[in-house]
């Protein structure tokens, strides 16, 4: 990317190095040059992403912490929060899959500890290209994620994967975690009190990972896999673990005053960043710090990031009781420095002052205004396209596709029980755990990541993605409360990238607005490109709440003689479809906008419906459209339907298979429909009735002839 | 002071899973192998008369399903 | 009625027993620290899931050399309850508390799911209120669960009535004899995979595992009782 200056070459921009000198008013030493390249790349410093960052609703009712700490915080009922946050790990799990993705639930786990929170949920949101490299790497992910998650005991209870070519070179690997607090053990991580001690805590402090936020933000080569291998981290559950409870104990004592694990540019971004939320300032000797390794320099100890570290600020004169609760878990906590007035971050290696700067300018990298350069989408000319002549054949093989097929092969290698919360696990619309110290109070968890749609257009695709979570949380009969979001593109010096990334934020803005939900906290992540580009790839996660967790709805069909419906959109078009990549082999077409009113007012039905006990079961329609949305609920429920679209008058294959946000299918008793309906005229949310839950087989009249097929049938190529 | 090595294997009647799953990575790779063992190798640095045997026997092995060799040096 | 429950660098289940102890069955409950040599008080003690130390060197042997496991030693000797699930089962193997071994499942992979767990035995203090050959559905969560004895111990323990559980149907980790649980020939130690404390209250999609630690109950109760009698 970049140029530079005198000494080391530096992966600074030539204005930047310039800035920095203005601003500091005298030439930075060796050790400042390597702290400014780390805290100024786009992984800790935002500086392309965040003129775009500000168009999103950061405030609410209830958000108890936005964007810009370590993760967001809502409180969700009187006195119960939760602390929710995503954070990606694409670079190094494309160079070292299994620690590669192992690190990055470590590091998220300890963004939520950090603000107060016990880890309660994982969710994985995996993409990844075609052939037999990317299934191995697909499953070294997985087999990292399992490894770290299930044995820091940690429950990954959903997700969702996708296969796409244009990830081969750039697999992405999203993680959110969500954590569980009483709203007064708010935590936030701004260093205060001079005088305070710095407490460092945890493993020791190692070579690994040096150059690792740098690295984050630069373009994959083809080598680089084999020779960024020391860039990657490795990770200890054990040691994770361990950190998680000792922490929750140091809490108790009400002696800390501030936590932030130390992550990308380690101590150095952690102490920086602490001190100018606090705005002050601190004095921190590096030769105090464990060590794993003889010989290492200043500026391998400060940018080190080596895992399971966390530091902490202490009240003077309690360091030692707080470290004892570390040494009692058996990990290593040591004070290092003081907090200070002065708003200056001086780090002393013994007697030798090495670093001298102050935490504004460490955190404060200049926006990066870069050119944009709109584009449009590839035109669909559907009349050149056959109808299908055996719709079933199609229903089955877009089954069998990669989006869509059964993902029971990842999440049983999870964890997803652990905690004894889990009340719907992975493979429903959305995640519902019980809260036990809330009781009958329930959250519900869904992550979506329209990569193919926004590679279309942008906006629709940030839109669609907080869409879809929102409708999938509202499924399962949860109200939907907050947002966070992942962004993954390609490089933003690219104009087409940095015209995508305004519009996938603008269009998750215009949907969280309409649907009245904050932001609460995100990440980014850029130049996953090299020779070819990924999708501008928004992934959103969604929390709802479930007054009564007992009363969340499944996404199976239930029960016979059950009226299905469809509600919601009545139409849905093939653009940017699964069927059309499938069947076709194409991605084209402008997908349709979202009616954001009317997916707000769907939500809204979907809540009180469920409250009012009128649905029996509720499935969002996604990639595959209506058809398959109608295999999965009669798989799911193992029982079978009947349905009537002998009457429609679109194309068979848009009928059944066209995609579109805002569509649900709801089942219903037969006693309680006109009362649904009444429901559905209230919230101005259009309804359509399909047929009937009850057989063995899903039977479909379509304008010409029709479908059935065995519910087993229907499994074997879902799962088989 | 004594170095040596601890090389732990399953015994050879006890189907060993991960190497099983090895086996089926490296054919999908295309290359041809016939059997592969997956075990750990254990370095330790102790007095000179340590009863590295004991040692084993008690805590790095579980002589119920596993062997192991020591190398000296 | 007091309960222990153990906490090891690494369990992960001791949060999830001592709920289900002290708050769905009503018990009381205390925690009880690895190094801890003191288990005077307690009437049972449970060995909970996770992943002791890691599982750093085998599933549960590092664990088997700490201070508390001495004490839960001497424990079962006079005779208390000692329940070892999924790593605290592979803890009671790793000790010699129980015979055999844990191999890593067939497939080599963690698996986590909802089995059918047969019931074989319920005239011991953790089955009696099951009914005999009775198919229960628990979930199970590990990667080392393949259940491996050499062929005389297994002759012995199918003999001596030493299998509580076995799967019913599929066997989710290739587990010699398709075994889920054993207890020691004195009947008062229980190793199990499944875990029964994941399935003691309907919202999570089965009870099942209550029982368990209602018949633990039952007993302690009725060994009270025979002691009250016989110093009386």
């Amino acid at each position: 990317m970049a140029e530079v200056v005198t000494g080391p070459k530096l992966r600074l921009f030539p204005e930047e190095v310039a800035e920095i000198r203005r601003r500091l008013g005298r030439e930075p030493n060796p050790v400042e040059w390597r702290v400014f390249e780390a805290m100024w790349s786009e992984h800790c410093s935002y500086k392309h992403s965040r003129p775009y960052l500000r168009v999103l609703p950061g405030e609410g009712p209830g958000v108890l912490r936005g964007p810009g700490g370590n993760a967001g915080v809502v409180e969700i009922a009187p006195g119960v929060a939760v602390a929710m946050k995503i954070e990606s790990h694409n670079h190094p799990s494309a160079v070292d899959p299994f620690h590669g993705a192992a690190t990055g639930v470590g590091g998220i786990l300890r963004d939520v500890l950090s603000m107060g929170a016990r880890p309660t949920a994982l969710l994985d949101s995996l993409r990844f290209g075609e052939g037999p490299r990317s299934r191995r790497l697909l499953e070294g992910v997985v087999a990292g994620i399992a490894h770290y998650g299930n044995a820091v005991g940690v429950p990954v209870v959903g997700g969702e994967v996708h296969i796409e070519p244009c990830y081969t070179q750039h697999p992405l690997v999203n993680v959110c975690c969500v954590g569980i607090l009483r709203s007064r053990d708010v935590r936030g991580a701004a260093a205060g009190g001079p005088g305070n001690v710095v407490l460092y805590a945890g493993a020791r402090t190692g070579r690994d990972g040096i150059g690792g936020a740098a690295f984050a933000s630069e373009e994959l080569d083809a080598e680089s896999a084999l020779r960024d291998r020391s860039a990657v981290q490795i990770g200890d559950p054990l040691a994770g673990k361990l950190l998680i409870e000792a922490t929750l104990e140091a809490y108790r004592t009400g002696a800390v005053v501030a936590v932030q694990d130390m992550g990308a540019a380690g101590l150095a971004c952690a102490a920086a960043e602490m001190s100018a939320r606090g705005g002050v300032g601190m004095r921190i000797d590096l030769a105090q710090i464990p060590r794993r390794e003889a010989g290492m320099r200043p500026e391998e100890v400060l940018l080190s990031e080596s895992q399971e570290r966390m530091l902490l600020v202490v009240e003077r004169g309690r360091e030692e009781e707080v470290a004892g609760i570390y040494r009692r878990w058996g990990l290593l906590a040591q004070p290092i420095g003081v907090v200070t007035e002065e708003k200056v971050l001086r780090v002393y290696d013994g007697d030798r002052l090495v670093v001298e700067l102050p935490p504004e300018l460490m955190t404060g990298a200049p926006e990066r205004r870069v050119p944009e350069r709109p584009y449009a989408p590839p035109p669909l000319h559907l009349e050149t396209l056959p109808e299908p002549e055996d719709p079933a054949e199609v229903l089955l093989r877009l089954l069998r596709a990669p989006g869509v097929h059964s993902k029971r092969w990842i999440y049983t290698q999870y964890d997803h029980l652990v905690q004894i919360n889990t009340v719907v696990g992975p493979g429903s619309d959305a995640a519902v755990l019980r809260i036990k110290e809330a009781s009958p109070l329930g959250i519900a968890l869904s992550v979506d990541g329209p990569g193919r749609i926004a590679s279309l257009d942008p906006w629709c695709g940030g839109a669609w993605a907080v869409c879809e979570a929102a409708l999938n949380v509202a499924c399962s009969g949860a109200r939907p409360v907050a947002v966070t979001d992942g962004l993954n593109l390609a490089s933003p010096e690219q104009p087409e990238v940095a015209w995508s990334l305004r519009r996938v934020l603008e269009g998750i803005a215009d949907a969280c607005r309409a649907l009245g939900l904050p932001v609460i906290g995100g990440n980014v992540s850029l130049y996953n490109e090299s020779t070819d580009r990924i999708y501008p790839t928004p992934i959103v996660a969604v929390l709802g709440v479930l007054r009564d967790v007992a009363r969340a709805v499944p996404s199976g069909f239930r029960h016979p003689g059950d009226r299905v419906v469809l509600v919601g959109a009545l139409g849905a078009s093939l653009a940017g479809s699964t069927y059309l990549k499938e069947v076709h082999g194409l991605v084209a077409g402008a997908p349709p906008a979202p009616d954001l009113g009317l997916h707000a007012r769907l939500v809204g039905l979907l809540v009180r419906a469920a409250e009012e006990g009128l649905v029996r079961s509720a499935h969002d329609l996604s990639d595959g459209g209506l058809g398959v949305a109608l295999a999965e609920a009669c798989i799911l429920g193992e029982i079978g339907a009947g349905c009537d679209l002998s009457l429609q008058r679109t194309r068979v294959d848009e009928l059944l298979f066209g995609e579109g946000p805002s569509r649900v299918v709801v089942t219903v008793p037969g006693d309680r429909y006109e009362t649904f309906c009444a429901l559905c005229r209230e919230h101005r949310v259009p309804v359509q009735p399909l047929g009937r839950v009850g057989g063995d087989t899903l039977r479909i009249r379509l304008p010409r002839g029709g479908l059935e097929i065995g519910v087993s049938d229907l499994r074997e190529a879902w799962e088989g | 002071m004594r170095r040596v090595r601890v090389v732990i294997f399953l015994k050879p009647g006890v189907l060993d899973a991960q190497g099983q799953a090895v086996a089926t990575g490296l054919r999908a790779l295309g290359y041809e192998v016939e059997d592969v063992r997956v075990g750990r190798a254990v370095e330790l640095a102790l007095p000179d008369g340590a009863d590295v045997e004991e040692l084993c026997a008690r805590f790095l092995a579980n002589p119920l399903i596993e062997e192991w060799r020591v190398e000296e040096g | 009625m007091r309960f222990g429950v153990v906490t090891f660098p690494g369990s992960n289940c001791d949060a999830d027993c001592r709920w289900v102890l002290r708050e769905v069955m009503g018990f009381e409950t205390e925690s009880v620290w690895h190094e801890e040599t003191d288990l005077a008080g307690l009437d049972a003690v449970v060995l909970p899931g996770g992943f002791s130390y890691g599982d750093y060197l085998r599933a549960g042997a590092i664990a088997a050399t700490s201070p508390v496991m001495l004490a839960v030693r001497a424990f079962a000797a006079r005779g208390g309850l000692v329940l070892g699930v999924c790593n605290g089962f592979q803890i009671l193997l790793e000790t010699g508390l129980l015979p055999g071994a844990m191999l890593p499942n067939l497939g080599a992979r963690f698996r986590c799911e909802w089995v059918r767990v047969r019931v074989e035995r319920t005239d011991t203090p953790f089955t009696s209120r099951y009914r005999p050959g009775e198919v229960l559905r628990m979930p199970i969560a590990h990667r080392e669960g393949r259940y491996y004895a050499d062929p005389a111990t297994l002759e012995r323990l199918e003999a001596a009535g030493c299998v509580v559980f076995r799967y019913e149907g599929e066997n989710p980790n290739g587990s010699l004899h398709g075994i889920a649980g054993i207890r020691d020939e004195t009947g008062n130690v229980l190793g199990l995979m499944p875990h029964p404390e994941r399935c003691a209250e309907g919202i999570l999609g089965g009870e099942d595992g209550r029982r368990l630690f209602e018949s633990m109950a039952d007993w302690i109760r009725t060994k009270r009782r025979e002691a009250v009698w016989q110093r009386s």
